[in-house]
């Protein structure tokens, strides 16, 4: 079974529980656990929420990407920004990195979305954007579960 | 998708029950009226509940570490209430699980203060 889902949205923040929801949504189909969705709805937002803070410095106007493709039991998510880019990934990838400190953000971001997914991709170009691909492995359903 | 913050004194003590999402969109509001609370108070002991937050991410961190820094330059205190297995990882994750005060509810938070006292 391989199905799949774009959106575009604007890098607005009230768009960060829209696309984690949606996303979500989409996934619904496969039964994933509690934990799993969680973990999906975590790293959609984290990536989200750096095309906005990072790749468009909190404008609005700018255009965020999202694909998700289910084939089988994995998932594989893309999130594209056209902002500014990231000039260091590996200091970006560095726990506790931020190159925002004084907006209070944790770092936390990329370490996150390592942790819950079983692959990232980091592509990014200065002034171009990032892209960042996911993928996650969902748990094999329990014999005789019904969906 | 929002967040609700309720909040509660008694003497130096800050209660603040979050419900709802605690993500980048939400983060300003948490942390500007979690600020305002605490500007007057001296040696505050803030105790966040967290049992009613459905989501929360990197952002949501942020807002935690910054409160427990501010409190300590100040003399203060940080606790933490009602988290969730999702809420809990996402702490072990980050390593402030290590750093911070954790308990099941309000009631033990309070008790625990009160021990010391």
């Amino acid at each position: 079974m391989s199905n799949f889902m774009e959106l575009k949205i604007n890098s607005c923040s009230e768009n960060e529980a829209f696309a984690r929801v949606t996303v979500a949504a989409f996934l619904a189909r496969i039964d994933p656990t509690l934990t799993e969705l969680s973990d999906v709805k975590t790293i959609v937002s984290e990536a989200v929420t750096n095309a906005i803070i990072h790749g468009y410095q909190e404008c609005s106007s700018g255009v965020i990407e999202l694909y998700a493709g289910l084939k089988e039991r994995s998932v594989t998510i893309r999130i594209r920004d056209y902002g500014l880019g990231i000039e260091n990934i590996d200091q970006a990838r560095e726990p506790l990195y931020t190159s925002k400190p004084e907006l209070e953000r944790s770092g936390m971001g990329f370490t996150i979305m390592e942790n819950f997914t079983d692959q990232l991709t980091i592509d990014s170009k200065p002034l171009q954007g990032t892209t960042i691909t996911m993928v996650k492995n969902f748990e094999p359903q329990c014999v005789g579960a019904t969906s | 998708m929002s967040i609700t913050i309720a909040t509660e004194k008694q003497n130096n003590i800050l209660m603040v029950k979050l419900a709802g999402e605690l993500d980048h969109h939400t983060a300003r509001k948490t942390r500007s009226v979690i600020e305002d609370e605490l500007k007057l108070m001296k040696n505050a002991k803030l105790i966040l509940n967290l049992a009613e937050l459905n989501f929360m991410d990197s952002s949501g961190l942020g807002v935690i570490l910054g409160r427990y820094r501010a409190l300590k330059e100040a003399g203060g205190e940080l606790m933490l209430c009602g988290l969730s297995p999702a809420i809990k990882k996402l702490l072990q994750l980050s390593g402030l699980l290590k750093i911070m005060t954790t308990y099941e509810n309000e009631q033990e938070a309070l008790k625990a203060y009160e021990v010391t006292l």
